[in-house]
């Protein structure tokens, strides 16, 4: 389907009134996924969200139960699960990597052996309208990790920005329904089909730089854990949660109780393979309580263990936000080329 | 400050071949344009990755905590300070250090690149004396470096190193008649509500990923109160009130101890001006206690002393 700019615009807020629609909108320095609405203002010019949007189907924060410690009450000591919503959504402008991203943490969350109901059933309620990068940045290595500027994977619809017209093309039945629900728009002809694949072909060219990963599955795994470049590798963090918390394929969470009189709540947090209290034992014990091993556990995690475990590539989707933005820039991809050569 | 870099690597060559120190903290330029990339070098050899430009705004004396043996560290004004703070607090020798020290002209904030740039990518940023040339796909703009320097470079009045064995080049002349508390005057002016109001605006996008903390030399705690989970002095969730105690308390344990070096704004991955509470408390230490933090090894820190015959009767 074709829509001028103009009419997707109306599309969309005619479809908000049935549907939480959520699309890219600048705030300050930096664009985030809002609600559509009267101040939610799309930017259809951006590059990328600083945050991933895993938050989306994962938030930060999240309560999972409610209990109560008050002895006279009938459920005492009783977890409840808390109510929770889970109204169809669609994330429109999504980036590529980051839809890519959903498919690589699926494998955690969403597998024969487990299913973290929640973001199972966020996740099946969000329908993914991802728009294709005309314009890759200098730090992206979509290519190199399985995706592209116009990867499909994780996508239900994708968008080619033609100027002042999109693209719009449906991957899955999901991704019909959506393009179903929108008002307007025309069949798109053979000249703008054409003139999107030229696009496709030009933005993949565009990114230059390819990342080895090739050689990290035959790697041994003791032996990499035991190379000699993590030291200096992770001399200069700061063991922060940038990389992480801005990542879209990271998905460690913690769980904690938060008490307030005789109610509490259980609550499960983003956590990160960098905090200090990620491999704390009850014993007081830390088995990573050096900076370095908690660097060594980062990548070797992203690069090797879910390589191996899964055979579905590394968990990393190239979106390059840990390389812009970690403060002392480690970058992945010169490390990633450190492992995989080593 | 493109300059200095020969004159770093000359230094750290020598030091490193004479024995003088066994590692040297620097900066070699990053892979991404205004980020560049600590690094410890032992090896003489190795000299030529060091860097110098106005993005070494981080601070280098975070490494030094704890570390054994001979250390040559470069360091500017606010980096010698804390390097002050930190053996006043017994977290490295002055006989452990070489200091090389690094007259300063000030860091510039890559945000404040970005925004001039109109918000495209910058993919190379040419420093040039006192302009700045950032190049991307299609546009070139040049910049003046004074118009995106970092907030707390432009009231800086501390650009040369208070402590230092040699110096790379002649000391810069110092920025005097700044008015370096206007912004902490105008929020004391407001009414309470409206501090709040300020304070919570603020902080509303934190992600609590810590990097501001980290960052920082003053925030070397074997375990943070906010790491601590048995018993929990703040909850870990991003509830709001949550985040509002953890930047409180950081900005009161850097009290009379931070040296407004701005590291900790500029490696918020999402723009948080936390440096509005540790400059009020500096303000406060300046206004009470007459006391800049880090500027000599001869004086115990406003805070860690105590005076019965105090002129200030607030102590008695
Ligand atoms: S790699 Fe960078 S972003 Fe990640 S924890 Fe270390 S300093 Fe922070
Ligand atoms: S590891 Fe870095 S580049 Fe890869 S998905 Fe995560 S943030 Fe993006
Ligand atoms: S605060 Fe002063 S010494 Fe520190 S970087 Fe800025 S100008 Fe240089
Ligand atoms: S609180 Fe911020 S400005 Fe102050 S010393 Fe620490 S990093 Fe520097
Ligand atoms: S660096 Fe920024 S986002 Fe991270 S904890 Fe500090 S203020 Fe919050």
């Amino acid at each position: 389907m074709l829509f001028t700019k103009d009419d997707w615009g109306k599309a969309l807020e005619e479809l908000r009134k049935s549907t939480r629609i959520l699309v890219p909108v600048k705030e300050g320095d930096l664009h985030t996924f809002q609600p559509l609405a009267e101040k939610g203002i799309p930017d259809w010019n951006y590059q990328n969200t600083r945050m991933s949007p895993k938050a989306l189907v994962y938030p930060q924060s999240e309560r999972m139960f409610e209990y109560s410690l008050g002895e006279g009450d009938a459920n005492a000591h009783v977890l409840k699960e808390s109510s929770k919503e889970y109204k169809p959504q669609a994330v429109v402008g999504i980036r590529p990597c980051d839809a890519h991203a959903f498919q690589i943490v699926k494998l955690n969350f969403d597998n024969p052996e487990f299913k973290d109901p929640w973001w199972v059933k966020r996740h099946d309620s969000t329908t993914f309208v991802g728009l294709g990068c005309n314009e890759p940045c200098s730090t992206c290595f979509c290519t190199s990790v399985g995706g592209g500027p116009f990867g499909k994977k994780g996508l239900d619809v994708i968008l080619h920005d033609l100027g002042s017209r999109f693209l719009a093309t449906s991957l899955t039945a999901k991704g019909e329904g959506f393009l179903a629900g929108l008002k307007g728009g025309q069949k798109a002809g053979e000249k703008d089909i054409a003139e999107a694949q030229e696009m496709e072909e030009w933005a993949g060219q565009k990114i230059s730089g390819k990342i080895p990963t090739r050689q990290l599955k035959d790697k041994v795994v003791n032996q990499l854990f035991n190379a000699p470049f993590w030291e200096e590798v992770a001399f200069s963090c700061i063991n922060c949660g940038t990389c992480t918390f801005l990542c879209p394929t990271c998905w460690c969470f913690d769980i904690q109780d938060e008490v307030l009189g005789k109610e509490g709540d259980r609550i499960r947090n983003w956590d990160s393979c960098m905090f200090p209290l990620f491999t704390l034992h009850g014993s007081g014990h830390n088995p990573r309580d050096k900076k370095t091993q908690r660097v060594r556990q980062r990548f070797m995690h992203k690069l090797k263990y879910y390589v191996d475990k899964y055979g579905n590539g590394v968990q990393c989707s190239g979106c390059g936000r840990c390389v812009r933005y970690c403060p002392v820039n480690i970058d992945i991809r010169q490390v990633c080329e450190l492992m995989n050569n080593y | 400050m493109l300059e200095y870099t020969e004159k770093i690597r000359e230094t750290a060559r020598k030091l490193l071949e004479e024995g003088k120190v066994e590692a040297f903290i620097g900066y070699t330029k990053g892979t991404v344009p205004m980020m560049n990339h600590p690094v410890v070098i032992r090896d003489p050899g190795k000299a030529d990755i060091l860097h110098w430009d106005s993005n070494c705004a981080l601070n280098l004396c975070n490494y030094l905590t704890k570390m054994k043996g001979k250390i040559g560290i470069i360091a500017n004004g606010c980096n010698s300070r804390n390097i002050v703070t930190h053996i006043l607090e017994n977290q490295v020798s002055r006989d452990q250090l070489y200091i090389v020290g690094i007259p300063c002209k000030g860091m510039v904030d890559h945000r404040a690149v970005k925004r001039a740039a109109g918000n495209r990518e910058p993919e190379e940023v040419i420093e040039e004396g006192d302009t700045i040339v950032v190049k991307g796909r299609g546009f070139e703009e040049t910049i003046k470096k004074k118009d995106v320097m970092q907030r707390n470079c432009l009231v800086c009045t501390h650009r040369n190193p208070v402590i230092y064995d040699e110096m790379v080049a002649p000391s810069v002349e110092e920025q005097k008649e700044v008015d370096q508390f206007k912004d902490v005057q105008m929020i004391e002016e407001m009414t309470s509500e409206k501090k709040w109001n300020f304070f919570t605006r603020a902080i509303s996008k934190c992600i609590r990923c810590y990097a501001c903390r980290n960052a920082c030399p003053l925030c070397y705690c074997p375990t943070c109160f906010v790491d601590e989970s048995r018993p929990q002095w703040v909850g870990k969730s991003s509830d709001p009130i949550d985040t509002m105690t953890f930047h409180i308390l950081r900005a009161y344990h850097c009290a009379g101890r931070c040296t407004d070096c701005g590291a900790c704004e500029r490696v918020c991955p999402v723009g948080i001006p936390m440096r509005q509470f540790t400059k009020k408390l500096n303000k406060d230490a300046l206004e009470l206690f007459s006391w800049e933090a880090g500027l000599t090894l001869d004086q115990r820190p406003a805070l860690d002393t105590y005076r019965p015959n105090d002129y200030n009767d607030f102590v008695r």
